[in-house]
């Protein structure tokens, strides 16, 4: 029994960073109509940018993570801004073929740049661990779990909130009647995905101290990104939020009970499952895509 | 005229152990073949359906396992108390057993998936192929695990004692690749330019419309899938017996990019398409190395050359090269142009 209380609670903290991913995915999906397959890559490099300000510049870890968000954000603005603008409207396969060739891309920049070794960052939490009875945490997983609980806020009341979050919504709808509205439909699909590449970076900055930085890690995280957003259903924020919690409780317990080996199988084995039973997801939307 | 040049070229082909004398270039040019290969069974999904499969790999791997398994003979534990053994059978069995076992999986895919298409299809293929290589990578008791499956005995073909040609030589190898991608070339052109192959391009073109004169599109496109996934598989046994070591690195996702690369580079849902891509990404590697390149670069380029590609090229080399010879002959343009139209309306 506290071995499954124990992992109830490390699925719970990492159910919080992988709803990020989801959210970040599922919003540039369900906005721009883009399967970003260079998700995983900005994940990557919010990691990256906290191993380059927190070990190499030797700045303080709390101010290494805004700004690894910042970065990530604004490099997700460039890729929008460089590859997807004069795509806009294209159908899905030729935006698809080119965030692939993006992904290969970044990847391999960031295997030059950090060599294959794998990096590990110091944080400034304690290294014992919080007991709660039978259960303990680290600091460390307890401060991600905090954080990633306040990002999905602050983008909820984001979305639901601001003027930016409206056109947002608005274009989510019905592109060709918001542009009819005055959305500047251009800055929407920019902000989008600057705010879901965030998210992305975001998730890896958090994580990125409590595993190792590889360059590969992106790889992983996009294709659990897609479990969580198929599990949640194409383009639904709530979906995507619960499958994050979903998924990491499924790994957890996959992990546990039946063999670590196949613990980044179960989310493959969830699509499949999901796609069997129940194809738009349990957070289904009216219309299918594809 | 076309068949003059078809022959020329074949004979070409053929020629090219006869004098080529450097070992190493003639292994390049296997590796090619095998990948050319593979490559052209995507462009059946890809290029004739429309469907992205990114897990193509896995029906190669699949095909390189089951076939070096069959030949090597195996024996796994199933449950604790329940344990099956395999002997060693012939080469040649394992590479149909292969091919069936990936075209199997790519029914099932292709059932399984066809209900959602598009972006879903993606996403299972490449689902598929993770669970595939991670089983390969954690199956230690079947698949030896990270420590590969070593000494997978080599093609042998004819009656023991008699008459027997063996594939361990490159050069054998060299007309096995080549005479297995001109069948898979044939049989290509064959599907596509029949009742079924037909059908399939209606349903690239315009899906509403195809089902409504008829067209059964759940039974179009799992054909597809079949054949496809043993096209893969053949080609990954062909590697497997080739090698003769197969470790869970063959499910790499990034094999699976080098196809796609070199299908929509060549001009997918063209038959020469992906040989022309096939033997730009299989050789340039070899002229990337020559100038002491190293592999991230090398994957950096190829990551740029898709997004090039998409932007400058969108129908691929083998369209456009076709194009610009028609309007430098003066050749009136054939009324084979209405896919990007098509493209526009979806």
């Amino acid at each position: 029994m506290d071995q499954f209380l124990q992992h109830l609670l490390n699925a719970l903290i990492l159910g919080g960073t992988y709803a990020l991913l989801g959210i970040g995915l599922t919003l540039i999906f369900g906005i721009m109509r883009v399967v970003n397959f260079a998700h995983g890559e900005l994940y990557a490099f919010g990691a990256y940018m906290m191993y380059l300000w927190v070990m190499v510049a030797g700045a303080n870890f709390y101010l290494a993570l805004p700004l690894a968000v910042l970065l990530g954000a604004v490099l997700g603005a460039l890729v929008e801004l460089i590859l997807l603008r004069r795509l806009r409207g294209a159908d899905i396969d030729t935006t698809m073929l080119v965030m692939i060739g993006a992904w290969i891309a970044l990847q391999n920049m960031e295997q030059l740049t950090w060599s294959g070794v794998a990096k590990s960052i110091d944080t400034p939490f304690p290294s014992t661990p919080l007991v709660l009875g039978a259960v303990s945490v680290s600091w460390n997983r307890l401060f991600v779990f905090v954080v990633a609980l306040a990002l999905i806020a602050a983008t909820y009341a984001l979305i639901n909130r601001t003027r930016t979050g409206k056109a947002m919504r608005a274009t989510f709808q019905d592109r060709e009647t918001a542009a009819l509205m005055g959305i500047d439909i251009a800055r929407v699909h920019t902000a989008t995905f600057a705010l879901g590449s965030g998210l992305a970076a975001a998730a890896g900055a958090l994580l990125g101290p409590v595993f190792v930085v590889t360059p590969t890690m992106g790889d992983l995280a996009s294709l659990k990104a897609f479990a969580i957003v198929i599990l949640g259903g194409l383009g639904s924020i709530p979906g995507a939020t619960l499958g994050g919690f979903i998924l990491a409780f499924i790994e957890e317990l996959g992990a546990g009970y039946v063999s670590s080996g196949y613990r980044d199988a179960m989310g493959f084995l969830l699509i499949i499952a999901i796609l069997v039973l129940k194809p738009t997801g349990l957070f289904a939307q009216k219309e299918r895509i594809g | 005229m076309k068949r003059a040049i078809t022959i020329a070229w074949l004979g070409f082909l053929v020629s090219v152990p006869l004098w080529l004398t450097n070992l190493y270039v003639l292994h390049v040019l296997i590796m090619t073949g095998i990948f050319i290969i593979a490559a052209m069974s995507l462009n059946l999904l890809l290029g004739y359906t429309g469907q992205l499969s990114l897990g193509h790999v896995a029906f190669f791997g699949l095909g390189a396992y089951t076939s070096s398994l069959v030949s090597l003979g195996f024996s796994v534990h199933l449950l604790p108390a329940w344990e099956v053994t395999l002997d060693p059978k012939p080469v040649w069995l394992g590479m149909l057993a292969g091919m069936a076992l990936a075209g199997a999986c790519g029914w099932a895919i292709g059932r399984l998936s066809f209900k959602v298409r598009g972006a879903y299809f993606v996403i299972v293929t490449i689902s598929f192929a993770e669970v595939i290589r991670l089983v390969a990578l954690n199956w230690v008791e079947l698949t030896q695990g990270p420590m590969a499956l070593n000494n997978i005995p080599y093609l042998r073909l004819g009656i023991p004692d008699l008459i027997e040609v063996s594939f361990l030589r490159k050069p054998a190898n060299y007309y096995l690749v080549l005479a297995v991608a001109v069948v898979c070339y044939i049989l290509i052109r064959r599907l596509v330019s029949s009742r079924a192959g037909r059908a399939m391009i209606a349903l690239r073109e315009n899906e509403p419309l195809a089902a409504s004169v008829g067209v059964d599109v759940t039974r179009c496109l799992v054909l597809a899938t079949v054949v496809s996934a043993a096209m893969a598989g053949a080609a990954g046994a062909l590697y497997a017996h080739y090698v003769r070591i197969v470790d869970p690195d063959v499910f790499l996702f990034i094999y699976t990019v080098t196809m796609v690369i070199m299908v929509v580079t060549g001009g997918k849902g063209t038959l020469a398409g992906p040989v022309v891509g096939g033997c730009i990404f299989g050789l340039l590697p070899e002229v990337l190395r020559s100038f002491e390149i190293g592999p991230e670069v090398q994957w950096v380029t190829y990551g740029a050359l898709m997004v090039l590609v998409v932007y400058f090229l969108p129908e691929g080399i083998v369209p456009a090269l076709r194009g610009w010879w028609r309007r430098r002959s003066g050749e009136p343009v054939e009324a084979e142009q209405p896919r990007p139209a098509a493209e526009a309306a979806r």
